[in-house]
């Protein structure tokens, strides 16, 4: 097992071509969710906090799709999606219990992820926020003449901002190479999709802007695997942005003092039956790579590792008070080095 | 008295100006089937209907436009921004077309409403979702700014915003609404805009401050040295300059303490208009408190060093009062 036997984010990304890896990753991030609310309820994490556990497919599914040096824009709910782009569990962890151990130094907290060496871009806490982004960070990709990427993923309230709007036909327009990843899980904080969105798919919208509008079952990463290596395949050759739509679920409230009351009975288990874990482990079994009745076992050794990045992340101290002056601006004093993507 | 959390004094504000004038609707995310983010607007749904407590998509641009628009044909909206951060992407709305709709129809049309936002640090939101961004809209001719510090000056300021001819953006310190106090409401109680208010009284130094900071300022005043004496200011703009200048020629010294970068804050404006309209009573220079020049921290120790601490406060204000010379800010001592 490679989980966090490697503390370097490019290496466990690597990791993810490994079919057992890639169930092992979705385990480590519904187990790193399980431990932030645990977390929370021991006091080490302060303000808000929002899981994805559910969301385990889409976020393995795209990380394993598009390489190290392809950019990533996403939301405050992105642990998943760090974890699955290679960011250590201690070095989330971390940043949610505000440690120096953190993917930001325990600046940032919860909703502000970032690990440049695996593209991962800070994650925004403001709607619509990174789709913009994602299509600057493609125009520079062409500009500098190789054929890198950008994903911005964001979430299906998300598509009923300007910013939305704008970025796709500023992408469709300029033929950029920019993957839109809308994670449909049905709400936008305590709201159905359907009192906020006339549309059930978010996908249609691709029409307006004359781009592919792609729907995906989100709980099986060997589909959204399967969708992503299109879009990003389309990107590549220069033929211009798509809208991937993941239908999805996040099994827990929006956040963590949401207790989710407004789902209607019964929705909650019919997504539990479709669980994106079970769901691969299954194929796991069926392709000979897991042993029958080998989930179990995989489950518990993650939980340990998790356990031990835990105690890892406690152990270490929070940032010094100099930090808050630091990385303000060039001449801060921080002793910033900026990264150079594409340097290589 | 009653001891009500604060959050409840919004909540009466809003129900009570709904219940007063048929044209007050409000708009925002989660604000009617859910009771709203913070649960300042629990029940409001049920007292006054879907058609004026109105749930909206995550378009803030949107419904702070429709708010404009209704505001000129007759409505009164009070539009929730749950985070002050997000009027960021609906900003034009309010300060280019809201505040100067008056200006461009030479008074015919004017945009009577509300833009109501949790704001301010403290509580590990992180740097997206903490800062009191109040100099965004203090320096648009046009629009008013307040702050509410307490229950009473939460109920009293909003109903003045909701009442206000004209756009009034009303900051809600986020750290205060689980905040417990003695309050008996009085649905006739209104606080003027543009009125400061004395909270202690004192003789060695102004210290002029508003939000949750009106609490730092009372405790630091109780434990420092010097006798200080206390305003909150409120409105900031347009700010009272009157009680400004008439307490600091009475105590000789003017301290402002602000939830803002030194950059930003509203304070500079307080000082420059002291020092250029009461140069003579002062004993010793303006001196203001403020936030470093850095995005509000995550980590708990950090972020409250960050924020001014009554110790920290006490001890700014008794140098000035001791010396007569402005001392330096924390980080610069540091360094
Ligand atoms: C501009 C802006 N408006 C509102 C919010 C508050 N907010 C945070 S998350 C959220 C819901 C987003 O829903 P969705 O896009 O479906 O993403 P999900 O949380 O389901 O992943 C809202 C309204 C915000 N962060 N930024
Ligand atoms: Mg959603």
């Amino acid at each position: 097992m490679t989980i966090s036997n490697s503390n370097a984010p490019v290496a466990r990304r690597e990791a993810l071509k490994d079919r057992l890896e890639q169930l092992t990753r979705m385990i480590e991030i519904r187990s790193v969710e399980e431990r932030i609310q645990k977390l929370f309820a021991e006091g080490h994490v302060r303000g808000s906090t929002h899981l994805a556990n559910g969301q385990e497919a889409v976020s393995v599914g795209i990380a394993r799709s598009i390489d190290p040096d392809d950019i990533v824009t996403c939301t405050y709910r992105g642990h998943g999606h760090a974890l699955a782009l290679g960011v250590t569990p201690a070095a989330v962890l971390g940043e949610i219990c505000g440690r120096v151990i953190g993917c930001a130094g325990g600046l940032g907290g919860s909703m502000h992820l970032v690990e440049p060496s695996v593209g991962l871009l800070p994650t925004a806490a403001i709607i619509g926020a990174g789709l913009p982004i994602a299509c600057g960070a493609a125009m520079a990709a062409r500009a500098r003449g190789n054929d890198r990427v950008a994903v911005a993923i964001f979430g299906d309230g998300s598509a009923n901002i300007g910013a939305f709007h704008e970025s796709l036909n500023f992408a469709a327009i300029r033929k950029l190479p920019v993957v839109f990843v809308c994670e449909n899980n049905l709400y936008g904080e305590y709201t159905r999709i359907q009192l906020s969105t006339p549309v059930e798919d978010i996908a249609v919208r691709a029409a307006s802007y004359n781009m592919p509008g792609v729907i995906v079952d989100g709980q099986d990463a060997d589909k959204v695997a399967e969708a992503m290596a299109e879009a990003v395949a389309r990107a590549r050759r220069g033929d211009g942005p798509s809208l991937v739509e993941m239908k999805t679920y996040r099994y827990s409230g929006h956040s963590r003092s949401d207790p989710a009351t407004y789902r209607p009975a019964g929705e909650l288990d019919a997504w539990l039956k479709r669980d994106p874990i079970d769901i691969f482990a299954n194929r796991m079994v069926e392709e000979n790579i897991l042993a029958a009745g080998g989930l179990d076992k995989l489950k518990a050794e993650v939980r340990e590792a998790v356990e031990l990045a835990t105690a890892e992340v406690l152990q270490s101290p929070g940032p010094e008070l100099g930090e808050i002056m630091a990385h303000v601006g060039a001449y801060s004093g921080g002793g910033d080095q900026r990264w150079n993507f594409w340097s290589k | 008295m009653a001891k009500i959390w604060i959050r409840q004094a919004v909540l009466r504000a809003l129900d009570d100006a709904m219940t007063d004038d048929p044209t007050v609707i409000m708009m925002g995310e989660d604000i009617a089937a859910a009771g709203g983010p913070f649960k300042v607007t629990e029940g409001l749904l049920a007292a006054h209907g879907p058609d004026r407590v109105i749930d909206t998509p995550i378009s803030e641009m949107a419904f702070m436009g429709a708010a404009v628009g209704a505001a000129v044909c007759g409505m009164k909206p009070v539009v929730e921004m749950m985070f002050i951060e997000f009027i960021g992407v609906a900003l034009d709305q309010l300060t280019t077309q809201a505040a100067t709709m008056r200006y461009l129809s030479r008074g015919r049309l004017t945009a009577p409403l509300v833009v109501r936002a949790s704001a301010g640090a403290g509580q590990g939101f992180g740097c997206q979702h903490s800062q009191m961004l109040d100099h965004w809209f203090r320096g648009t001719p046009g629009l008013k700014v307040v702050v509410t510090s307490n229950a009473r000056t939460t109920y009293g300021l909003l109903r003045s915003a909701i009442e206000d001819p004209d756009p009034v953006v009303v900051l809600e310190p986020r750290v205060l609404y689980a905040e417990r106090e003695e309050y008996e409401f009085d649905r006739n109680y209104r606080i003027p805009l543009g009125q400061a208010e004395i909270v202690r009284k004192g003789t060695d130094a102004t210290l002029v401050t508003c939000g949750s900071m009106v609490r730092v300022a009372l405790a630091a005043a109780e434990s420092s040295k010097a006798n200080i004496e206390v305003i909150d200011l409120l409105t900031l703009w347009p700010w009272d300059r009157k009680t400004v200048a008439d307490s600091v020629a009475r105590t000789g010294r003017l301290v402002t303490l602000e939830e803002a970068p030194e950059g930003s804050g509203w304070g500079g404006d307080v000082v420059s208009h002291i020092a250029i309209q009461a140069f003579g009573s002062l004993k010793a220079p303006p001196h203001r408190i403020t936030l470093p020049e850095a995005p509000v921290p995550y980590s708990g120790p950090l972020e409250a060093r960050f924020l001014p601490s009554p110790a920290y406060v006490a001890e700014q204000v008794d140098a000035l009062v001791s010396t007569n010379k402005s001392p330096a800010p924390w980080w610069r001592n540091a360094a």
